[in-house]
């Protein structure tokens, strides 16, 4: 092939034929994988919602497994009792909350606009959780999570996860470890709702103190332990107005 | 080997060791520092590059006669941001467990330097089969340091190794522990990685003589 691939209408002509086919490729799979992906998230939430509150396949030390993706909308129907979405002093009840994006209410809130809380109260062997779901940032990119609090404000279960957390420090924000240590933290002081904290030299390790509001920090991963602790607060502060309605006092 | 000529053998083993891209050509070590903390983030990410750089190596390989020169750093980097969001996006759809795994991993290949520094070096000038084992060799050569530095900081920052504690438990005070010794946390911090590194570095420079520059 004889072509001089100095010339500028080559480079020009290749690099207008370059970015026609990449971008073809990938926006054909972007559309035609994205009912699967869709699907997956959907899922995965309710797999996400059922784990805070306890429901899940977690078999012996640092497993955690959700309920199978074939069972989970079975399981979903049967734990979770309502789904209710507040608006400011409106409360209605909505079965697919669930999908609310928080990332889009928390725009629309900055926007002026009445954000629309989604929140879970599940059924468990006779005990009512009510679930929250979060939204914060780590160090590089988003976290979220769900927390599940019983009518004394005690969490019951959380499940955190990450956007782009560096694997091996901020990443094990996910880990059973980790997660399990929020169980039977109190988000009250007083009557405040401070959310727990992400501290570093609480001199607590085991986590045995539960009236602390505070759990031990991941070290090295500073900032998205911090992150942590932000999402969880301004989280629930969110929904103070309703959970002082349900607090059993 | 039988397989392999002994040139193309060559492309595999000699980054292993006396062209090793980490310890010796200086390509790779952002991720190296970033991601070691753990032996499991060390294994995934080695195995990721293996795909990626060799995968990649062929593409720019066939590509490399009509490849523009001006534009050519451009060209790799959509080839392999391409190559790496066509995997992720079918194991969104397909594996979605896997996915969750590897996502973090995403853009620290993308912008990997020791995929654009083996395309530079390497690919632009020789054939697909020459290529492709060179991507081999230097994800091996990389994955290797990345292991041993995750043993080594996982072992002295946490006590563990693929997160089962080997030392004993450090809050209890069993095993090692019991005799008063103590997890390094400053093994877990990414400066950590560099001075295992530039320990591995003296190590393999005072074992081969040819590898140390005259003044």
């Amino acid at each position: 092939m004889a072509v001089n691939t100095d010339k500028n209408s080559y480079t020009v002509i290749f690099a207008a034929v370059m970015v026609v086919i990449v971008g073809t490729v990938l926006a054909f799979l972007a559309s035609s994988l994205s009912d699967k992906i869709e699907e997956n998230k959907r899922l995965e939430k309710q797999q996400n919602i059922l784990y805070a509150m306890g429901v899940n396949e977690n078999e012996g030390e640092g497993s955690v497994s959700f309920i199978p993706t074939d069972k989970v909308a079975g399981e979903f129907t049967k734990y979770i009792k309502e789904q209710l979405i507040i608006e400011g002093d409106k409360i209605t009840k909505d079965d697919q909350a669930y999908l609310i994006d928080l990332k889009r209410q928390a725009t629309a809130a900055k926007n002026g606009d009445v954000r629309k809380l989604p929140l879970f109260i599940g059924n468990k062997d006779g005990s009512k959780f009510y679930i929250i779901p979060m939204r914060g940032k780590g160090l590089w990119d988003a976290i979220w999570g769900f927390v599940a609090l019983n009518e004394q404000m005690v969490v019951q279960g959380v499940y955190f996860d990450h956007a782009g957390e560096t694997p091996g420090l901020g990443a094990n924000i996910k880990q059973r470890y980790f997660m399990d240590d929020f169980a039977g933290e109190s988000i009250l002081a007083g009557a405040q709702y401070l959310g727990i904290a992400v501290a570093k030299g609480n001199n607590d390790p085991l986590n045995k103190i539960k009236d602390d509001n505070e759990v031990d920090a991941l070290a090295g991963a500073t900032i998205t332990g911090n992150g942590v602790s932000d999402m969880i607060r301004e989280s629930v502060n969110l929904y103070k107005d309703y959970l002082e309605t349900i607090r059993v006092k | 080997m039988a397989l392999l000529s002994k040139k193309d053998a060559n492309l595999i083993l000699d980054p292993l060791a006396d062209n090793n891209p980490i310890t010796i050509q200086v390509l790779g070590i952002c991720s190296a520092l970033a991601i070691t903390a753990e032996l499991k983030a060390s294994v995934v990410m080695a195995i990721s590059v293996l795909f990626v750089l060799a995968m990649g190596n062929v593409v720019i390989s066939l590509m490399r006669n009509i490849i523009p020169s001006k534009i050519r750093i451009i060209v790799q980097l959509i080839v392999v941001a391409a190559l790496v969001i066509i995997v992720d996006q079918v194991l969104k759809a397909y594996a979605y467990e896997l996915s969750k795994t590897l996502s973090v991993f995403v853009g620290l290949i993308i912008t990997n330097c020791i995929i654009m520094g083996r395309f530079e070096a390497f690919a632009l000038a020789n054939g697909p089969w020459k290529s492709f084992l060179d991507g081999i060799g230097n994800s091996l050569g990389y994955g290797i340091i990345l292991i041993i530095v995750g043993f080594f900081r996982e072992l002295l920052g946490s006590g563990t190794l693929f997160g089962f504690p080997v030392l004993g438990n450090p809050i209890t005070k069993t095993g090692l522990y019991a005799t008063g010794y103590e997890n390094n946390g400053f093994m877990i911090i990414p400066p950590a990685a560099l001075i295992v590194v530039g320990i591995i570095i003296w190590i393999q420079r005072s074992g081969n003589r040819a590898l140390i520059e005259d003044n």
